[in-house]
């Protein structure tokens, strides 16, 4: 379906032309392109992660213009900044829907900042869609979750490492925000579910950017000089990960010994990096550029010449987004409309190509269907997959391992439609936002 | 006829033996060589064991490079080699000799995919494979991994290397590997409790680790043994970590005078708050990316003097940016803090802007050189050389800043400047341009700051904003004026936290810190060391 340099795109092109012109010719004043809004931070903090999203929407929306547009239509990418800075966030969205008129949006990163714009979304009725991976707890009407929830990421890392590398003494380690808080404590209860003695597990978070990890690196080599296989689970966000690993090699820790499973280091991350002291710590996510197939071949061929760089990385989160925007795009074209009520509705259901070689779905609680893959990383900065789920693996919104959130469930489909339904007093409404 | 007949039998006997020889050659070379055709971990793994197997002391070579990622096959014929890469290029050497076997470009080879389980399989393989080395270093390192990995169906092998050591160094550690593996053995009882006594006097980490492991197994007196071991094990570490919790100070005390010297002038000595001092250590750190990125492609062979080439660069990049702002900005701004500080914030975000756009916003690879890898142990102490080096190289800055401050002419017209402006203007001394290098000088040590960070941070546009904060602390802590102040305002800052995090945790200590900060400016506004004198009155 995506067909990179498809044959008959100048055919397609010709059609879309001429029904263009039709267009133009019969109602001249009316607006001739569907606006697509991109929210990601081009300064600040977060830059270092997004600029690379919104570089990857500016691609993707070429490409879709190339195959005719949408709806005999041209996409026209409409980007704004919001600078990192999580109320400018909502603003910015409120610009993008009110002024702009944006048919979706794609955008945020972190979690806070998501949980800002929530509110302006669900009031002006538009979509959202998240290439992050992230705690869940949460599941609301008018956003998409493309990347990954704790069950399509943590849980299987976790059980390689119980049983492929026979881990029982485990460190998690996490920059302290919502996202590895909440996920640390699904791990926690999921450990403890499989067995796990509570004084097997060490859990410790440090602030953003944290450079200085001399104490935590010598407690985990304590920690992991107990005789029995030690192994830490890194929710470490960003930044912090590069001292991090630079004092794990120094102290002499190798990948043999304590292995590092990192949810928040991607390729992108790695591109920065002297990886020799990383050689051998482990990676999860649901995609890596390294995956051999034909599809991720051809993204990674034409995002190259996109972006004119023959040695940009690609990731995980870019991969949600091509997801993201492909599924979007099959069900404007399912609704036959860009009207948010019907592309959401449209939207359950719709299956299209992942870049790993299968097949994504948008299921009714609105989280997509995903591979789960743990990688080695390499001297060159990639990763190289040791171990793969064998289907998809359903996002499950709702953690099980939560007392209070494992009754919930979400679906989106009529009649019920609604993100938190308890299934054990049969009603909606519980925790989080609906 | 006799003499004939035993030349005969000798020949015979060597023309087998090289037969021998040939026909191991050929099927060890025949193993080697299915490394290209290897599908996955496991099959690489079987190869890995069956080189293992025969026993041969040159395979050593060929598995110590597969560990490391440098064993390649290839493209055009699926030969095996020993990669050795320089830049695009790599010069091959073959897997069992090791002797050179020409050139290759990077494109013409592909290498053998490594994993942790192969990783451990190697270094189990070459443990067994290099006990009999003629070097002792590599005995030790063989002895060591031994200890480490007990395996019970090695006990034999270690025991004639015992009775054959003559190296006293070595030997200790091969009694020390025996006794690891008595453990795991099924020795009598007597022999594994001599072998718990042996390991409870070595008392370092990884026999905890064994000692806990075998612990949890024991029963009757030897747990006893055993407990009393880890016992007297954990009283000595304990003692060692009270040690290693001032080192760790000490070192991020370095970090944060390093970061912080420089506002000790800028801020310090000028008064001048300024808010663009973090941007001045991250221009540090570009400088050091842009010279190693140079060097990497130029002249791979310099790798190790980066650093010395990029501080006087860093001095000077950081250094004219600083006098460009104060000359540009901050002099119209005297007088006026509230003004200087919105101004120079607003030229940190240019700065960091223009960074991202220049270099992108995403972390930029700077390398350790070799001498800055590693760790060394003293006791039961590991200190690593990169947060050695730092402490030193801070001090050194220290000392060449007190030096420029207090012995030389310069130095005394920056201090009469910032003591009495217009006396030292009476006095002839142009003290628009001493401000204006004053201002040089501190941004250029930022610069150099920025060298020394770039080894244990991220290079990106946003390593300034992390220091800024702690290094305003420094200064205002340690007294706003005082080069010693900022000394010993930045050691006390970093023992207190260090000691203060394994209790507390980071996030908490950090807190922790920063209310005793704001209790102690109650009680003494000017810090640890203030300034006395009318100057300060003024």
């Amino acid at each position: 379906m995506r067909g990179y340099n498809l044959p008959f795109n100048g055919l397609i092109k010709a059609g879309a032309f001429a029904a263009g012109m039709l267009a133009a010719s019969s109602v001249f004043a009316q607006e001739d392109t569907i606006k697509v809004g991109v929210l990601h931070s081009l300064s600040g903090t977060m830059a270092i992660s997004e600029t690379t999203l919104k570089d990857t929407m500016l691609f993707l929306i070429d490409e879709q213009n190339k195959k005719g547009g949408l709806l005999g239509k041209k996409l026209e990418a409409v980007v704004v900044d919001p600078a990192s800075d999580w109320p400018l966030f909502a603003e910015k969205a409120r610009e993008l829907i009110s002024v702009n008129k944006v048919s979706a949006v794609f955008g945020c990163w972190t979690s806070v900042s998501r949980k800002s714009v929530l509110p302006v979304f669900e009031e002006l009725n538009n979509i959202l869609f998240y290439p992050v991976q992230y705690e869940g707890e949460e599941s609301q009407r008018n956003v998409f979750y493309t990347g990954a929830a704790p069950n399509q990421q943590a849980i299987p890392a976790v059980d390689y490492l119980m049983n492929e590398e026979g881990v029982e003494r485990w460190v998690l380690a996490g920059t302290d925000y919502v996202y590895p808080r909440t996920t640390n404590k699904i791990l926690e209860a999921y450990l403890q579910a499989k067995g796990v003695k509570a004084e097997d597990i060490m859990i410790n978070y440090t602030p953003f950017g944290h450079s200085d990890w001399q104490t935590i690196v010598s407690d985990i080599k304590k920690f992991g000089s107990a005789g029995k296989k030690t192994a830490v689970v890194s929710t470490i966000n960003g930044d912090a990960n590069v001292p991090f690993y630079k004092e794990l090699g120094n102290a002499g820790i190798k990948a043999e010994d304590i292995p590092v499973v990192a949810f928040s280091v991607g390729e992108e991350e790695l591109a920065g990096l002297d990886t020799a002291p990383l050689v051998g710590h482990l990676t999860a996510w649901n995609y890596f550029q390294s995956v051999d197939v034909p599809e991720n071949t051809a993204f990674i061929d034409a995002w190259r010449a996109f972006i004119k760089n023959d040695k940009r990385v690609t990731n995980d989160p870019m991969e949600a987004h091509v997801i993201g925007f492909n599924m979007w795009v099959k069900a404007v074209e399912k609704a036959g409309t860009t009207d948010p009520d019907a592309v959401i509705d449209a939207l359950i259901g719709v299956s299209v190509p992942n870049l790993t070689g299968g097949f994504s779905t948008m299921m009714p609680n609105h989280h997509i269907t995903k591979p789960v893959l743990i990688g080695e990383i390499q001297a060159d900065g990639q990763m190289e997959t040791v171990w793969q789920t064998s289907g998809l693996v359903v996002g499950d919104e709702w953690s099980d391992y939560l007392p209070d959130s494992k009754d919930l469930i979400s679906d989106w489909r009529a009649p019920m439609s609604c993100g938190n339904f308890n299934v054990a007093t049969g009603k909606c409404g519980g925790k989080g936002v609906n | 006829m006799k003499c004939l007949k035993a030349i005969g039998l000798v020949l015979g006997f060597l023309a087998t033996m090289l037969a021998t020889a040939l026909a191991d050659d050929a099927s060890i070379r025949a193993t080697i060589a299915k490394f290209a055709t290897a599908k996955n971990f496991s099959e690489t793994g079987d190869i890995v064991r069956e080189l293992a197997a025969t026993g041969d002391a040159r395979v050593q070579r060929l598995l110590l490079a597969l560990g490391e990622g440098d064993v390649a096959f290839r493209k055009s014929d699926s030969a095996v080699f020993i990669v050795q890469e320089k830049g695009q290029t790599a010069s091959l050497l073959d897997p069992l000799t090791g002797e050179a076997a020409g050139e290759a470009p990077k494109a013409a080879y592909t290498k053998v995919k490594v994993n942790n389980s192969l990783r451990r399989a190697i270094r189990d393989a070459i443990g067994a494979l290099t006990l009999g080395a003629e070097d002792p270093a590599v005995r030790l390192t063989a002895a060591t991994t031994m200890f480490l990995n007990p395996d019970a169906a090695n006990l034999e092998a270690i025991e004639a290397a015992i009775a054959s050591e003559a190296n006293a160094a070595v030997k200790a550690k091969l009694e020390d590997a025996r006794a690891s593996a008595v453990l795991v053995s099924d020795r009598p009882d007597a022999e594994k409790m001599a072998a718990v006594e042996l390991l409870g006097v070595r008392g370092d980490r990884n026999t905890l680790s064994l000692l806990t492991a075998y612990g949890a197994k024991a029963e009757g007196e030897l747990k006893a043994a055993v407990d009393r071991a880890v016992g007297r094990i954990e009283a000595s570490l304990a003692f060692w970590q009270a040690g290693q919790n001032v080192w760790y100070g000490i070192s991020l005390g370095s970090v944060l005078l390093l970061a912080a010297i420089g506002l000790a002038i800028t801020f310090g000595v000028m008064g001048v708050i300024n808010m663009a001092h973090g941007e001045m250590v991250m221009l540090g750190a570009y400088t050091t990316f842009v010279v190693q990125e140079i060097i990497r492609s130029q002249a791979p062979g310099l790798f190790d003097w980066s650093l010395a080439i990029a501080l006087p660069l860093a001095f000077l990049v950081s250094g004219a940016v600083g006098l460009a702002i104060e000359r540009g900005i901050i002099r119209f701004l005297y007088g006026r803090p509230l003004e200087t500080l919105l101004a120079t914030w607003g030229v940190s975000l240019i700065l960091q802007q223009a960074v991202r756009t220049i270099f992108g916003p995403t972390n930029q690879q700077v390398g350790n050189p070799s001498w800055m890898s590693g760790a060394f142990d003293i006791g039961q102490l590991s200190i690593t050389w990169n947060r050695l080096w730092i402490v030193v190289f801070t001090l050194a800055v220290f000392g060449i800043l007190l030096f420029v401050m207090k012995r030389t002419s310069w130095g005394l017209h920056m201090r009469a400047v910032t003591q009495n402006r217009r006396m030292a203007a009476s006095m002839g001394i142009r003290t628009p341009w001493v401000d204006a290098f004053t201002f040089a000088l501190g941004s250029g040590i930022a610069g150099i700051a920025g060298v020394a960070l770039s080894q244990i941070d991220n290079v990106s546009p946003n390593l300034g904003q992390g220091y800024i904060i702690d290094s305003f602390m420094v200064v205002v802590f340690g007294g706003v004026g005082n080069l010693w102040g900022t000394l010993v305002g930045a050691f006390s800052l970093g023992i207190v936290n260090k000691f203060l995090e394994p209790y507390a945790g980071a996030v908490l200590g950090k807190i922790i810190v920063l209310v005793l900060i704001i209790l102690f400016i109650q009680k003494r506004p000017r810090g640890l060391f203030a300034l006395k004198g009318r100057a300060v009155e003024a």
